[in-house]
This record gives C-alpha cells, sequence and structure tokens, in this order.
C-alpha cells in the first residue's frame, strides 16, 4: 500500500458523533485476534479503525467487514485504549447508507431495513412471519429461492416451527403510537 | 414478591418455550411478574445498525414505561437486557436526542438469570428440588451482549461467567468448563447470512462436546434458536449426526423443582431432549 496522507475529516466526525477516538488506536491488533467472524472480513477489525483514522472513507463503507460484524461487543469489551470498535461498525453502517455508498452485504442491510419497516407495519413489535415475508420481497432474494428451489426448504422449515407453536401468523398488538415515536419511524423511513 | 417484566417480541412466538418455561419458573417461586404497559421491541439489530437515534428512543421509551410502575424489571432476551442498558447510560450520561423521553433513573435492570441467581433466589430453588439434574453432562453458553461490554452491562465476570454454572449444580447438574461460554453464535445473521451461523455454532459444538457435554443450557432465545434449528442443517454439512440438546436454564429449573408441563416446552425444540433426558432418568 502507498503512504497515505492522514485526513481527520472522518475520525473528527465520528469523534463527534458518537463520541468515540479511532485515532487513540496505536494497532496492537486484540480486537482482530478476539474477533470471530473475522473468517468472513475482507478487512480484519483493526484495518478497519486504521483506515477509519487515515480518513479512508470510501474504503471503511465499502467493506464487507462493516456488514458482517455481529457486534458481540468483544472488540470494544478488549481494548486497551477503550474504543468502542463495535460501535464505529455501527456508525460505518449508517454513514454508508446516508452517503449512498455501494454496500458490500445487500442481504444483510436488506434484513435491517425489513426489520424496520415490520415495526413500522406491525406498530412498534417485531412479527416474525411479516419479517421474513418483508425480508425476501425486498432482498429478491424470494425470486431467486424459488427459483432455485430454496423457497420449498424455507417453507418446510416454516412449517415445522408451526407445528411446534413456534410460529403463530396472529399478529402483535398494535401499540398506541405517541407522536415521538411516529416521528422516529417517519425519519428512518428515508 | 413482585417485579416487572419486559418479555421482548420473540417470546410470543419463536421462543414461546422459553417464555412457558419462565411463567412456570416464577410460578414455582412464587415470583409474580408484571409486564410493563405498551412495550415496544428495542429495535435490536436492525435499529442499532442503521439508525442510532431510532435504536436510543425505542429502547428508552422502554424504560420509561418500566418506570411507571415503580419497580426494578427483569429482561429474558440478551439483546433487550443490552439495548436497554444501553439506554440508561446513554440518558445517565447524554441525554441529547431524546427530549421527549422522562426517565429518571430509579429502578434497575436485571437481566434474567443474574435475577434468579441472586443469593437468596438460589437458596429457595436449592430448597425446592425434588428431582436432581442426575449429574446432567452440560456446558453453560452465556451468549454475547449480557455480558458486554462491561462497562454498560454491569457484568462482573464477562471473560468467564459463573452465574449459571452456579445454578446448574444448584440443580444437580454437572456443567463442565469450556473456553466458549461467551462466544459469539452468529446472533441475527440466522435469516441473511446463514452461512455465518453454520460455521460459528458448528464450532460451538465441536468445543461443547470436547468438553464433556451431551447438551448445552442457555439464557437468551437467539442462542437456542440458532443452535437448535439448524442442527440437522449443520449436520449434514459436516457429515456427521450432532445429537446435542440445547436447553434453557429456565426449563432446566422447572425439571429439577417437578413442574408438570417441561414435555410441553420441549416438544417445541428442533432437537429432542427427550432421549438424553430419559437416559438421566429424569423424564
Amino acid at each position: 500500500m502507498d503512504n497515505l496522507e492522514p485526513q481527520f475529516s472522518l475520525s473528527d466526525e465520528i469523534l463527534q458523533q458518537r463520541r468515540i477516538a479511532v485515532t487513540d488506536c496505536y494497532q496492537c491488533g486484540k480486537c482482530s485476534a478476539g474477533c470471530p467472524l473475522t473468517f468472513t472480513m475482507d478487512l480484519l477489525p483493526h484495518e478497519i479503525i486504521r483506515l477509519a483514522g487515515l480518513g479512508q472513507t470510501e474504503k471503511v463503507l465499502q467493506a464487507s467487514t462493516i456488514w458482517v460484524c455481529s457486534a458481540c461487543e468483544t472488540c470494544t469489551t478488549r481494548c486497551p485504549n477503550g474504543i468502542d470498535i463495535a460501535g464505529v461498525m455501527d456508525y460505518l453502517k449508517e454513514r454508508a447508507v446516508l452517503a449512498g455508498a455501494r454496500v458490500a452485504q445487500p442481504q444483510v442491510l436488506a434484513f435491517h431495513r425489513a426489520f424496520l419497516e415490520n415495526l413500522r407495519l406491525a406498530g412498534g413489535r417485531l412479527h416474525e412471519p411479516l419479517l421474513l415475508g418483508l425480508y425476501l420481497l425486498r432482498s429478491g432474494q424470494g425470486l431467486t429461492k424459488l427459483k432455485t428451489g430454496a423457497l420449498s426448504a424455507d417453507l418446510q422449515l416454516g412449517w415445522q416451527m408451526w407445528k411446534k407453536g413456534r410460529l403463530s401468523l396472529k399478529p402483535p398488538r398494535r401499540l398506541p403510537q405517541p407522536a415521538d415515536l411516529a416521528k422516529l419511524w417517519d425519519k428512518s423511513r428515508s | 414478591m413482585k417485579v416487572s417484566y419486559y418479555p421482548g417480541c420473540s417470546l410470543a412466538h419463536s421462543a414461546r418455550d422459553y417464555q412457558e418455561s419462565i411463567a412456570a419458573v416464577a410460578q414455582l417461586l412464587h415470583l409474580e411478574l408484571e409486564e410493563i404497559p405498551d412495550w415496544n421491541c428495542c429495535g435490536a439489530t436492525a435499529a442499532h445498525s442503521l439508525d442510532a437515534d431510532l435504536a436510543l428512543n425505542l429502547a428508552a421509551r422502554n424504560l420509561q414505561q418500566a418506570e411507571t410502575l415503580g419497580q426494578d424489571v427483569v429482561v429474558p432476551c440478551a439483546l433487550c437486557f443490552n439495548r436497554l442498558k444501553v439506554a440508561e447510560y446513554t440518558l445517565a450520561h447524554h441525554r441529547e436526542g431524546t427530549p421527549a423521553i422522562d426517565y429518571q433513573g430509579s429502578i434497575k435492570i436485571w437481566d434474567l438469570l443474574a435475577y434468579l441467581t441472586q443469593p437468596q433466589l438460589l437458596e429457595q430453588i436449592q430448597a425446592k428440588v425434588v428431582r436432581p439434574l442426575q449429574g446432567l453432562r452440560c456446558v453453560c453458553y452465556y451468549g454475547c451482549v449480557v455480558a458486554r461490554p462491561p462497562r454498560l452491562t454491569g457484568c462482573p465476570d464477562y471473560e468467564n461467567p459463573g452465574n449459571m454454572d452456579r445454578l446448574l449444580k444448584v440443580l444437580g447438574g454437572a456443567p463442565y468448563p469450556w473456553s466458549y461460554k461467551t462466544d459469539c453464535c452468529g446472533a441475527g445473521f440466522t435469516v441473511s447470512r446463514p452461512d455465518i451461523i453454520d460455521t460459528l455454532v458448528r464450532r460451538l459444538y465441536d468445543r461443547a462436546m470436547e468438553a464433556g457435554a451431551e447438551c448445552v443450557v442457555v439464557s437468551c432465545q437467539m442462542c437456542q434458536a440458532n443452535l437448535d434449528i439448524p442442527q440437522g442443517r449443520i449436520s449434514r454439512q459436516a457429515g456427521r449426526s450432532y445429537y446435542l440438546p440445547i436447553l434453557y436454564f429456565t426449563e432446566l429449573i422447572a425439571l429439577a423443582l417437578g413442574h408438570p408441563d417441561v414435555k410441553t416446552w420441549l416438544s417445541r425444540h428442533f432437537v429432542d431432549p427427550v432421549p438424553l433426558l430419559a437416559r438421566y432418568g429424569l423424564l
């Protein structure tokens, strides 16, 4: 890699928005050593933190790593400099969506979006069957799975869950919608 | 004894067995669980991934609702617990962004396992054991976010928690030490990236068996779902037949205390625990 001239705009932004100082990182690598998801990451957690500190915005926003982080909080717990690394991953995901960046894991994003859409539609609580339906619809996975025949395995699983009493089509109770929550739904829709 | 209860969304559906066994344990211990009024989803991974404001406000609203009951609240779901603790911390230190939330921080937020393993409750449980677990060989799997990050959760032994192990010993089981107590199962990737679940969970199976366990005891319904539901699929991929029942700690309390409905809850599992428990003479 070529030598990089540090740009502080991204690290300043993370500090202001989330009170997390990525520039405190001295690259010990403890976060990457303890991370259980590294097998499916394109950049290691300590690389994300370093690149964020250097201002390599495009690189970190387009990374797969930020989306396959499971938020297990091992890195955040063990960082000797108190950097909330999982919190940085969250910030970068939110920022990637707002910036319209190329999202490396569109299925993961589609699932999160379907989840929030579900909360809006169901009136405040999750309805698992509705979430799955929305996800299959919004991610394009429904069509793909229909073509490949994988949808029948999903339906079979749903049927088994229903038989075992772990799936109910009955929607959750709609909550009286306080004005402040309604505003939040609207905001998160954008 | 009475305490507030925030069940979370999945206990009505995919984790119905957890809910049913919690209700039974509460009844056995004369503990009244008062559901907090009009609770909403905590926002889970989706909200904290895409919209920090929404995540904070969803969790904070639940705290506000809980405080109206004026008593501590217990939370059975690991992630719900974590999100409420994050909101508690944020409201105490950085209130901006939640102008409409009226929360004074007067109540304590408990994860259900920590609540039920307080010394006086553990004594109560011990006194009521009528069917000791006969040295049931198990590992306790605590999952991620009840323990971490300790700055927010207040968990004292976050790298090697012990309250579930202590409980299992009280119940007459044999919990084995292992190094994967708080390793991630893949959590919310169940649907969008099942391959991640398969890799992480297969490792958990192997390590649990290597430790000498015949079953895994959990306190999180996401862990239960990820270890229980795909066990057949993971077995096929691995070319071997795993048989590791995934039991809720509350199911085992109720079993040891002689509750009659245990078999109903166990019938909801994908990996049938009955053959294992029958071998120990427990069913």
